[in-house]
């Protein structure tokens, strides 16, 4: 791909590494640590080939890899690699999938990503600590207000910034809305994945009404900027108790349709249960979180486990499974949907009235009234947006629990209007590890299933 | 050598390791050579997940605030370890230095950090010893530099036809 990439265009400011040209030359010639693709079994070392084999023998410590274990007995010429996108109706995304079979037996997999990577975490260090939540809410496209709070929790611990109670508040509200959208819209597509094309029906119309609730808070259906450092953009618009109750009555009551479609169908229990099944041990030891983790029977989930926001003023359950197949990974997200409904609910009651965003004049803007009448109101919105805000020196790692685990986002301030490193842990980039251990043995008609049941977000895969 | 950090009393491999309180969080500061040893002990006082795993860049801000006993580098590998008994993270720094970007691969602890380690070798081109897939993530494989670095520029999108008129 470089062969055909530009010079670089004049003005650039990238500069070599100093004047030592040679060691300039050996890492640009160690850019090359070869194939990312599944190579025939012969190339490949026995580490790799049991991580391909859905990395069983990966367990800590005690029980290091033996590179004797790895089942390299199958030879050459009766096994077949099969690549599965990156263009595939169900990958869920620009995901490709390398696949060895043997017949129809999965023997060993692997995930090749970075088909939609666009340097985010780049981006973000060229962006403003004001500007900064517009990027990240385009990392997770179907949970973008996770994203944006994560963000505005590290920024805001960096300052040191109280927000109101309503901010946090409203802030919760919007959260759980979107976990609801997430998990419903991921119920669609592993439907559509298992040939429900109903399926896909029905969770789209459930999320366009929490969309319409979006759109009315926040003026956009997806990377809405909302959440922001110090508070929220703007306060809930009239009536939004009647809205939220509606969307809450609403899916809640069509939760039934899902049952009867999905739930209590026998096709679709023959084609999840047992499907894809995972030890909790194995999921902890590759750092999978999320409702993967949970339907292994983990009960881990940092609105539990660490509160943040006002999470330990709301009650609901923590649900997890048994199995840890596919049927409890789509149980655990359904009832997640119940439980976040339960928990917009104490919200609509609990809401507190006051500011929606913090009063800190380093952070907040004057309202729009002041600035016509005050040079000095008009200014300090001016520095803001132009300038921005300027965190002390410091790093700080802050995690919340987006719909599809732990997102976390460690940030580096300099002391400048700009964050010198903005790194974001994306669930979907880590639990993406556990595919080769989920899809091992299993049955090559079985992989979309089972590769829609891990909810990978390739968005947020590849930022 | 500043005072030990809380966990000390717990592991003791952290006694001597550099400590800071950063915003509330653990941190600490292990040398490249004693950095398996830490995250073993870490990883037997029941942290038994790695949450996270990246690298860092300090090009442009060497003189960054660090505890007695710590010399600063250009690269950092910074690892964020969760116990979930104890319902608590703690952070390790580590320095790696410009002209031998390498660090030893965090895999036969935490076999979760491989795929994170693939990025911070791809994105700032930090090599990790003993690491069973070395191979670039996110980038194409025949991709040169990592940009992430902070002397790699921002880059932009050439124009397309020549005798397009630009932007003004």
């Amino acid at each position: 791909m470089n062969a055909e990439r530009p010079d670089a265009p004049p003005g650039d400011d990238r500069v070599t590494l100093g004047a030592d040209e040679a060691l300039r030359t050996r890492l640009i010639e160690a850019t090359d640590e070869g194939a990312q693709e599944l190579a025939p079994v012969d190339e490949t070392s026995p580490v790799e080939l049991a991580i391909e084999q859905g990395g069983v023998l990966r367990l800590p410590e005690s029980e290091t890899l033996d590179p004797d274990v790895a089942d390299a007995a199958f030879g050459a010429g009766e096994t077949m690699i099969l690549n599965v996108g990156p263009q595939h109706p169900s990958t869920h995304g620009v995901l490709r999938m390398m696949v060895e079979l043997q017949g129809e037996t999965i023997l060993r997999s692997k995930p090749v990503i970075g088909y939609l990577h666009t340097g985010m975490e780049k981006t973000g260090e060229g962006l403003t600590y004001v500007q900064g939540a517009t990027n990240v809410t385009r990392m997770d496209y179907f949970s973008p207000l996770p994203n944006e709070l994560v963000y505005s929790l590290a920024v805001e611990k960096l300052l040191g910034v109280e927000i109101p109670p309503r901010a946090t508040w409203i802030r919760m509200l919007m959260c759980e809305l979107n976990r609801i959208s997430s998990h419903v819209m991921w119920a669609a597509t592993n439907g559509m994945d298992l040939a429900s094309t109903t399926m896909m029906i029905f969770g789209l119309r459930e999320r366009d009404l929490v969309l319409q609730f979006f759109e009315k808070v926040t003026g956009l259906r997806m990377n809405h900027n909302y959440i922001r450092p110090g508070g929220v953009a703007a306060d809930l618009p009239d009536g939004w108790e009647d809205d939220v109750e509606a969307v809450v009555d609403t899916v809640g009551a069509r939760l039934r349709d899902y049952d009867n479609l999905l739930t209590r169908q026998p096709i679709f229990r023959e084609r999840t249960e047992g499907v894809g099944v995972v030890s909790p041990e194995l999921l902890l030891a590759l750092s999978a979180t999320g409702p993967i983790l949970r339907a292994a029977g983990v009960p881990w989930d940092l609105r539990r486990s660490m509160p943040y926001l006002a999470y330990d003023e709301v009650d609901f359950d923590v649900i997890v499974g048994r199995a840890g197949d596919c049927f409890d990974r789509y149980a655990v997200r359904l009832n997640e949907v119940r439980e976040s409904i339960r928990i917009v609910r104490q919200i609509l009651d609990k809401m507190p009235s006051g500011d929606y965003r913090t009063q800190d004049k380093k952070v907040t803007p004057p309202p729009r009234a002041r600035i016509d009448e005050s040079m000095e109101a008009l200014i300090h919105h001016f520095k803001l947006f132009t300038r921005g805000i300027e965190p002390p020196e410091g790093e700080v790692y802050v995690a919340v629990e987006s719909p599809r685990g732990e997102l976390g986002c460690y940030l580096v301030s300099d002391g400048s209007n700009r964050p010198m490193r903005m790194h974001i842990r994306a669930p979907s980039f880590v639990n993406l590890q556990s595919v080769p251990a989920l899809l091992q043995g299993g049955l090559i008609a079985d992989m979309i299933a089972i590769l829609s049941s891990v909810d990978p977000v390739l968005g947020e895969v590849d930022r | 050598m500043a005072a030990p950090g809380p966990l000390a009393t717990r592991v003791a491999q952290l006694a001597e390791v550099p400590f800071a309180d950063s915003l509330g969080d653990e941190v600490y500061f292990p040398i490249r050579e004693r950095y398996l040893e830490v995250a073993g002990a870490l990883r037997r006082a029941d942290f038994d997940s790695c949450s996270d795993l990246c690298a860092v860049d300090y090009l442009t801000h060497l003189a960054r605030p660090l505890p007695d006993g710590v010399t600063p580098e250009r690269f950092e590998v910074v690892v964020n370890l969760l116990s979930r008994r104890e319902a608590s993270r703690v952070r390790l720094r580590v320095m790696v230095p410009e002209h031998d970007p390498v660090c030893p691969s965090l895999f036969s602890v935490y076999p979760g950090s491989e795929n994170m380690e693939r990025e911070a070798y791809d994105l700032m081109g930090i090599r990790f010893a003993g690491h069973p897939d070395p191979s670039r993530i996110l980038m194409p494989e025949d991709w040169e530099g990592h940009p992430l670095r902070r002397d790699y520029g921002m880059g932009r999108v050439p124009v397309q036809f020549k005798g397009a008129p630009g932007p003004r």
